[in-house]
This record gives structure tokens, sequence and C-alpha cells, in this order.
């Protein structure tokens, strides 16, 4: 088949160029300038899809984005893209296509049998149908309907391409580049204004490239865009949505229409455009009449044909029926005549009218006062039943092939009704038009229901002039205005015909009439409520052509006029928007930011297994030679430490440097301990409150000078440490002379730990003794290791004697190579986050798994640090009885007794034979001290069970194991030897 | 998405900042009762209409300003420093 349905002439098309495609697997060829779906129709291509719940064969509908129909997967393999609008898919060569929700294949669907037994599918039948037995609905049900019901399929493999974000400001957006948006961005833009034009088609001028008698008012409005540097022109660009402070979000369609995207270039790009005034030139959308049969393949929105016809030379068949209540749809009509189809009748349910007389005078046979009762055909029209309108048994039938529909126009509301504008009923045109808008935003032309070419470019021209002054640029500036002559539509409004038949009132998602009235009967009154019942007025066209159909029929179930029932509330997405636009750069590695330590390359280069923490990737263990598994590289680590010395990148630990003569008062209301007794060159342990009592976070304060501290937190709260600080200097203690800052990434830190720790520092640390008497525990202050300015704090995390040095994050490498390298004869050994866990769980200091925003001091501890006088955050909700109950949780230690036999975290601890859970176990670790697992729990009424027996249970795995509860402090509870 | 006027930065996106809640709220002195803290840490009016709230700069100057938000409508009626003031219209 050869375009035995293209026109001979005419047409916005390149027919000097052939391009070939596939729909189905079937060869086909169309031109540049040709959607998929007009290619399809000038090929003769009725049948494009199966309908979502009866399976019943459906056609093109419409020409835009409107299409409920023209469904399909564009393209194969990882660029497969389901529900994909034909009328908006631009044809290129070697484009593949495939209809959707058919099997075994499109003309043959075993489903469609689904129409027989379609009183059981009506409205609700989900919820009534499949109810019983409960267990059946994930199992059998759900399933089953996914198979039946649905539209393409998602591909199965990642997507190959990029899509990328981008930003844009401007005095005036103007969105639709039909003459309402030319007039509007031509006005803006002469009169100064920054504009940008955004079209959703590849090409501009809406309605204008179905109308080539305007061609010279057209190129005229193009032409001067050139000499417009200050308008910016976005085709394939679709506004999808409006948000608040006039905030506009929009898809352009870069590389779609190609067939795949060029090097470095992405297939879409995802728009955040801010806008001072917005002009909204949506234009409208036809809807449908609700009559039986009104989905067969063949039936066509009026406007819908004309454009097929005009722009893209396309025919939908050879015998036309129009049925219309308008005048505006003769036009179609009269277009199709011209092209040579054969025009059997108009059916009109209006007396008379300018378009119909008009008809008449061309020969056209124009059926007044009548309507259509029903549709001829099976997979496609073969003619229409007629008859008087509201006359039953009057039935006359008439062939034809095409049937042209027109209920009327309703404006392009939805994106004005986002910005909240209210919708106001207009009875001349029965529709609902924009109000007084909320934001800074007009709406013009046909949006505005202000239909027909030159008051459009009138109104555009306005409200663009009005935009842009509203923007500071004044004037009246001196454009081209469209002239033409208007006609009126003379509209009659009718929304059904009842005659027996489905009648449908949402084509894509099969919705009748009568499941309108079905949901209105079982009291789904409310449209936002019939809709969610019946489906009415979803999926990708989101109800365009048949929304108001559908509450027009509802509204005469209620017995109310259309504008006390209204519309659904519009919201974005105005039309489907691809996962891949959304979701931009953000996949795979690059869906959070990577932060890489000081020491990474070190690390790397060394072997280590790297871990992600938060956003950073931190060393996990060093594998070694002879390691069989990471145990045995954690246990060596941790055994190194315990036994010999070990150094640790420690970079991560926030730091937050605080100066300022308040500094110290500051502190002691920040921390729940004091810190202003602290004397310079000392470093001090500290617990932060929040102010509900409970513990936020803990690590060690320095005071470096009487008025300079650096205080560490731990790597997690970094942020909200800071946070905390800047809110209550800012906003609570504003009054004192304190400034913060975090210095997280300006210090690289290694803490070097383990009995032989002052013996291998002593040999690299130069200007700063570290004799036990001249530094002892906590001791702070500053030296040179390999030439590099270090701080050195005494203090540990493991257990063991341990000096934390931190350098300017430029020295890390030469600093840490200093270490290693005089290391060698002490038997140093580099250790990771694994052994670090092991070693403080040893010691029984928490972390993140006790500090988990439920615990407070006393549960972990440690109320004593806890001032007795003073203010300071979380002081007096501290004391509130349910947190100084004794009975609450308390951290203890865990020991199970077989050496291999493993505590679980997580695992709950209960009495042998029972069930009632006394605590969890929050972190475990196997012991190089105790040749056993060990772990930290919280546990109620912890310290009277010590050298109790409990199970630590682990349902989830069927673990459970008998442990021991301990105090906390599996090593050296004297704290012997960090002061050794 | 909303603007706001940063007193510091100028008109910035939303995104820059990060919300810290009801800014009337005021912690109370060091000697009030437990229930004034408990107050301040729970008790919130949660108004329909004009609220001030503390948003954080945190993509800028990392101020905490005072912000005027309508919580119907998302409008932004102004801002202020932390230490400033703001009339708040009748909703």
């Amino acid at each position: 088949m050869s375009q035995d349905f293209r026109a001979p002439s005419g047409g916005r098309i390149d027919r000097t160029r052939l391009l070939n495609f596939r729909f189905d697997g079937q060869p086909y060829q169309g031109h540049p300038g040709d959607t998929l779906a007009s290619a399809l129709l000038a090929n003769g291509v009725r049948l494009v899809g199966r309908s979502f719940k009866y399976h019943r064969p459906r056609g093109l509908y419409a020409a835009g984005a409107e299409e409920p129909n023209g469904l399909c997967e564009l393209r194969s393999g990882a660029r497969r893209e389901p529900n994909t609008r034909m009328t908006l898919a631009e044809l290129f060569d070697g484009l593949e296509a495939s209809s959707q929700n058919r099997w075994p294949s499109l003309r043959f669907d075993i489903r469609s049998l689904a129409g027989l037994v379609s009183p059981a599918l009506a409205a609700g039948f989900y919820y009534k149908t499949f109810m019983w037995p409960p267990s059946w609905w994930e199992k059998v049900y759900e399933p089953a309907i996914r198979r039946a019901a649905g539209l393409g399929r998602a591909p199965r493999v990642a997507d190959p391409d990029d899509y990328e974000a981008a930003h844009a400001h401007c005095d005036v957006a103007v969105v639709g580049a039909g003459p309402a948006g030319l007039s509007a961005a031509l006005a803006a833009g002469a009169a100064g204004a920054r504009v940008i034009l955004c079209e959703q088609d590849f090409a501009l001028g809406g309605w204008l490239l179905s109308e080539p008698a305007q061609d010279v008012w057209f190129g005229h409005v193009i032409a001067q865009f050139a000499a417009l540097s200050n308008v910016t022109l976005m085709p394939r660009t679709t506004v999808f949505g409006y948000y608040d402070g006039n905030m506009l979000g929009a898809v352009e369609r870069v590389a779609d229409h190609l067939p795949e995207p060029p090097p470095f270039v992405p297939r879409q790009r995802y728009w955040t455009i801010r806008a001072r005034e917005v002009v909204l030139a949506t234009g409208a959308h036809e809807r449908i009449i609700a009559f039986p049969g009104n989905d067969r393949p063949g039936a066509m929105l009026a406007g819908a044909a004309a454009t097929y016809a005009r722009r893209f030379a396309a025919l939908p068949g050879r015998r036309v029926v129009a049925f219309a209540n308008n005048d505006q749809a003769y036009d179609a009509l009269f277009a199709l005549q011209e092209c040579g189809l054969g025009v059997v009748a108009a059916i009109d349910p209006r007396a008379d009218s300018p378009a119909m007389a008009a008809a008449a005078a061309r020969g056209i046979r124009v059926l007044a006062g009548s309507e259509i009762a029903g549709t001829l055909g099976s997979a496609s029209v073969t003619g229409a039943k007629i008859r008087r309108r509201g006359t039953t048994g009057s039935e006359t039938n008439l062939e034809a092939d095409v049937l042209l529909v027109s209920g009327g126009f309703n404006p392009a509301v939805h994106l004005a009704s986002q910005s909240r504008t209210p919708l106001i009923w207009n009875d001349s045109a029965a529709t609902f038009v924009p109000g007084a808008p909320v934001q800074p935003q007009r709406s013009a032309g046909a949006a505005a229901g202000i239909f027909g070419l030159a008051a459009a470019s009138r109104d555009g021209a306005r409200v663009g002039a009005e935009a842009a002054a509203a923007c500071g640029f004044p004037g009246t500036p001196n454009i081209p205005v469209l002239a033409a002559t208007d006609a009126d539509p003379a509209l009659v409004p009718l929304w059904e015909v009842k005659a027996s038949g489905k009648a449908f009132v949402d084509i894509q998602d099969d919705v009748t009439t009568e499941d309108i009235r079905l949901a209105h009967r079982e009291g789904y009154r409310h449209i936002e409520h019939a809709k969610r019942y019946t489906t009415h007025a979803m999926g990708t066209d989101q109800g365009k052509i048949g929304g108001l159909v559908g509450a027009a029929v509802l509204a005469e179930a209620r017995g109310e006029p259309i504008a006390a029932v209204g519309l659904p509330n519009f919201r974005p997405y105005t039309t489907p928007v691809t996962w891949g636009a959304i979701a931009g750069h953000h996949v795979g590695k690059d869906f959070a930011p990577i932060r890489r330590g000081p020491l990474h390359d070190w690390h790397i280069r060394h072997g280590a297994e790297m871990i992600e923490t938060g956003l950073w990737l931190r060393p996990s263990l060093y594998p070694a030679r002879g390691d069989s598994d990471a145990w045995s590289s954690i246990l060596r680590e941790a055994r190194t430490v315990r036994g010999a010395v070990g150094v640790c990148d420690v970079s991560t630990l926030g730091k937050i440097d605080v100066q300022g003569p308040d500094a110290a008062h500051f502190l002691d209301r920040i921390y729940c301990n004091a810190v202003s007794t602290l004397p310079v060159g000392r470093a001090r342990y500290g617990l932060m409150l929040r102010e509900d009592g409970i513990a936020f976070d803990d690590g060690t304060t320095s005071r470096l000078a009487a008025d300079h501290f650096l205080v560490t937190t731990t790597t997690a709260n970094a942020g909200p440490v800071m946070e905390h600080m800047e809110f209550y200097l800012q906003t609570v203690w504003p009054d004192l002379d304190v400034q913060i800052a975090s210095v997280t990434d300006a210090w690289a830190g290694m803490s070097v730990a383990g009995p032989r720790a002052r013996d291998l520092l002593a040999g690299i640390v130069t200007g700063l003794d570290l004799g036990n008497d001249a530094f002892p525990f906590m001791a702070v202050g500053a030296g040179e290791v390999g030439g590099c300015p270090v701080r050195v704090a005494r203090i540990s995390f493991s257990g063991e004697l341990a000096y934390e040095l931190m350098t300017p994050a430029g020295f890390a490498e030469t600093a840490w190579q200093a270490v290693i390298d005089a290391g060698a004869p002490f038997g140093l050994a580099p250790y990771g986050l694994e052994a670090l866990n092991l070693l403080r769980i040893e010691k029984g200091h928490v972390a993140g798994a006790e500090l988990n925003g439920q615990t407070t001091a006393a549960d972990l501890g440690l109320a004593r640090m806890m001032r007795k006088r003073g203010d300071f955050i979380g002081r007096a909700l501290a004391t509130r009885p349910g947190l100084t109950d004794p009975a609450r949780p308390r951290l203890v230690g865990v020991r199970a007794h077989a050496p291999l036999q493993e505590i679980r975290a997580g695992a709950h601890l209960v009495a042998p034979g029972t069930t009632l859970s006394l605590g969890h176990v929050t972190s475990v670790t196997r012991s190089v001290e105790l040749d056993c697992w060990i772990g930290l729990a919280l546990l109620a009424d912890g310290e009277s069970r010590i050298g109790t027996r409990l199970h630590a249970a682990y349902p989830l795995k069927d673990s459970v194991v008998e442990v021991e509860i301990t105090p906390p402090h599996f090593v050296d509870p004297e704290n012997a030897r960090v002061r050794a | 998405m909303f603007v706001i006027p940063c007193p510091f930065c100028g008109p910035r996106e939303e995104a820059e900042f990060s919300y810290r809640g009801d800014a009337t709220a005021q912690r109370p002195p060091a000697d009030a009762p437990v229930q004034a803290f408990a107050d301040f840490v729970y008790a919130r009016k949660n108004p329909r209409g004009w609220h001030v709230e503390w948003w954080q700069h945190v993509g800028g100057c990392r101020q905490f300003v005072k912000v005027l938000r309508h919580t119907m409508t998302h409008e932004i009626g102004g801002s202020a420093p932390a230490t400033g003031s703001l009339d708040v219209p009748p909703s």
C-alpha cells in the first residue's frame, strides 16, 4: 500500500523525500512533515489500537495531544516508549511502532470477547466482582486484570539516552504558538520584554497550519521574530504544569524526532521556566457527542479531519458524514469536499444556520433537526443510523466510511486551572472559560473562550502588550493583525443521543454514559467521585475531548446545570511526561552526589574496599594477602590496634570551628555537659541533646584558645549539628558574640591507635612533647609531621592509647604517608570502618544505632554528664517523667557463649520461653578480646539484668541465641589503656 | 515552587531554603516551667492563612530568615532578618 489516502497536492509535507517506517511490522512510507498518525492515515490504516477495557477496535480520533486512541509503543528494545501519542510523534526514516493492548494481533484480538460480557464490566466492577476471597486479589485477580486491561509495556532494560534539566527566566512566557500565542509573543517582544514562546508541536502556527489561506500573515509574523533577539522560540516543548510562583514545567523533545540522539545531545530536556507574566494561548479542544458507536474507527473529530486534510494532505476515508451542532465543524466538511471526498450528508440537530445554508449551497445534503443514533460496521465505520432528533423508530441508514463529530469546543483551561484561576460557565459556547486569574497570568484567544482566528490574533496582541506592560515595557507595538471574518459558531448544546448501544464519554478509558448514570445511582454524585468510580477523564488524554460531556451526563442525572457539577480538578501533568525526563541525570551512580575524602585516592591505590556512609565513600577494610574473607581482614586489623598500632582515616567527622568572646558560654548551652570549664589545650567528650531532651549527637570539643574551640560531630550529623547551632545562635541567642564555620572539608583526620601509638608518633611529630606527663589523655596541641602542620588530640574511640591528628586537607596524603612509613617497625596497619566499629563496640562507645532519636543521656549511661546548673538545650524537657523512668531501656552489653554463634543486630531480647520483647540489640560484632559475638543493646531494667541470660530472637531468620547481659564495656572498663 | 526574598541575597528559589517551622514560637527563659518548654517544642497553631515561618537560606547566606507565607495560597508576603519583625495581615 503506498499512501492511497494522500491528497495529490497540498499539505505542509515534503513530497520530494520518502520516509520508510513500520507499524506492527508492516512497512509504510510517509514524508517529512508527517506525524506517525498522519502517515498511517495517508496509508489507509484505520485501526490503530484496542480499547482499555472492552478491547474494542479504535482508530485515530484527534490530531494532537488530546488523542485518546492512537497510543503506541514507539521504537524497540531499550528505547521502547509505551503510550506514545501517534499524533505528536514526528515521522522519521526507520521509525518502528507497535499497537498496544491486543493479543495475538490488532485485527484478531481475543479479548474483544470482553465486549460480550460487558455488563459485568460496568463502572466499579473491580470493586464489586473481585472482592472474595480477599486472598485472591493479589495472586489471581490483579495479575489477570493487569494482563487484560492496561496500556503499553515499559522496557525492561535501562534507557540508554540522556535527559537533562534546564532553567529559564523571562518577563513573559507564552504557551501555545497559534494565532493568539504568536500575536502575544510578537506584541510583548516588540515592546522590549524578554519572551519565551513554547509550542508543543514541531511547527509553530497551531490552527494556522490547518488554514493555508492565512499563510501570508503567518509568514509575516514568523519573519518578524527573526529580528527580535529577546524572543526565544521553543517548538517541540510541552508545558505540562503551572506551579506556585508563576513557574511553568515543560518538556522539550530535543531528539525524539530522530532515530536516536546525536552524541552529547539529550533525548529530552526538562525545563523549569519562571516568568513574571504568563500568557496562556493553549487554544481549544473539540469535544465529542456521546452517541452509540461513537468510538468506531472512522469516527473522528471534525477539526482533526480538517487538520489531516489541509496540513498533512492525509485523507481519513472516501465518503463523509458529519454530525455537528455548530458552524465551525462545517469548515472541516468543506475541507474534505475540496480534497475530493464524497460528502454524504451533514447531520445537525439545529433547525438552520449560516453554515448549514452554505453547505446546502455547495450541494451537501443537510439533515436539519436530526441526529446519529448509532454507527454501522465492525472494525470500521460503514455507515450511520440517522433519525429525527429524539425520535425513535425513524432511523434510516446512510453509508459512509468517515464520520465527523463535533459537539463544540472547550478552551484548554488546564494550565489556567492549575494556577488556581477559577473556571466560569459560559452559556453561549456551552463550556467553562477561565475567570479572573490569581497568579500574574492571562489567557488569550480560544483558551480564553475567544474563538475565531482574527479574534484570537487581536486578543493575543492585546494580552501580549498588557503582559509586557505589567513587566515594565509599556506601549502599543504596531504588529500585523490577521484580517479574516470570524463566523459565529451558532452552537446549540448537544451532549448525548440516547439510543441503545454503548455511547462513550471517555473513549480512552471505555467509560459510557450508562457508567456515569450508574455511578450517580450508586451515590457517586460529586464529579470527583464519579471520575474515580468510572475512571472517567483519566489516562493519557485526561478527558480532553469528553470530560465535559461526562460532566453534562452527570448534571442531567443530578437534575442540575453543568455549572453546578463542574469539572474535576486539573493537576499536572496536563500531558504525560516520560520518567526519564523527570529523573534527568539523577540515575544510577548519579542518583546522589558522592563525597570523597582527601585520602580517597590513597585508599583506592592500597586496595581498600570502600563503603557508602551517607554520601561519603569510606574505607571499609583493607584486604591483605592471606586474608581468607572480610572477617579475617577485620579481625586482623582490630588485633593490630589492640596489640600494636593502627591508623584510621577519620576525615569525615564533622568539624565546626567556634570562635568569639561568648564561644564557651554558647557551647555550654549547646552541650548538656560543661564546656566553659575546659582549660586551653584540653579536649572533652560532649553530648548534645535536642530541645525535647533526647540525645542528638556526640563528639569531642577541643579548646584551642580561650575564645576558640573546635567541635567534632559524628559523620552523619555534621550538617544537622551545624544547622542546629546556627538556628540557636541566629534566632534564640543573637546577643551572643560567636562565629561558627563548618571546617569538615578543610581538615583531614587520622586516628593513630594502639599500645605502640606514642612510640610511633614520638619519632615523627616535631614541635610537641608527646610524653605521658606533658601530653596526657585528652590533651590537645600542635606540631608537625613530615613537614605538615598538625593538630594533635589525645582522644580515643577504640579504647586504646590513641592520638587524633588533623592536618589541612591539602597535606593529608603527605602526613598519612609519613605515619604509614614510620609505622612499619611497629607493625602498623591501616584499619577501616568495620574494625573501627568492632573496637568501639568492645569499648562500649555509642554510635548512630544507639543515638537513634529515642534515647536519653540516662538511657546511654551518660546521665552524670548532664550539668546540674545553668541552661542548656534539652535541660527542661529531659526532666519529664517519661524520660526519667528508671524502667526505660538502658544501654547494656550482650555476649554469646559458643564462639561462632552469631547475634543479629535488631534481634529482640526475650526471657526464655516468653515472647515479650524487653529490648533490642543495636550493634553487633565478633570480638577480638572475647572470641565470640558481642553486641550493645537497649534493655528495659538493663542494669538490674546484668549477669542474667536472655534470648536474642530474630524470627525473620529463625534465629534464637542465648546471650549473657553484661555491662556495655568489654575491654578496659577502668580506662587504663587510654591513659597509659 | 515559590520565590523567597532573602533579606541578604535577594529573591531566591525555594529549593535554596530549608524549612524550620513556626517563627512565632519563642524559646522560654531558662527558669520557665517545663510546660513552657513543652509548648515551645510541641504546641503549634497550624493557622489557615498568613504564617510567619523560619526558612534557612542553606544554599546561600545560611541565615535563618522570617518569611510571611499564606498557608492556603503559598503567597509570600515578605521576609525579615531573624531579629526583625513582620507585619502579619489579617487572614
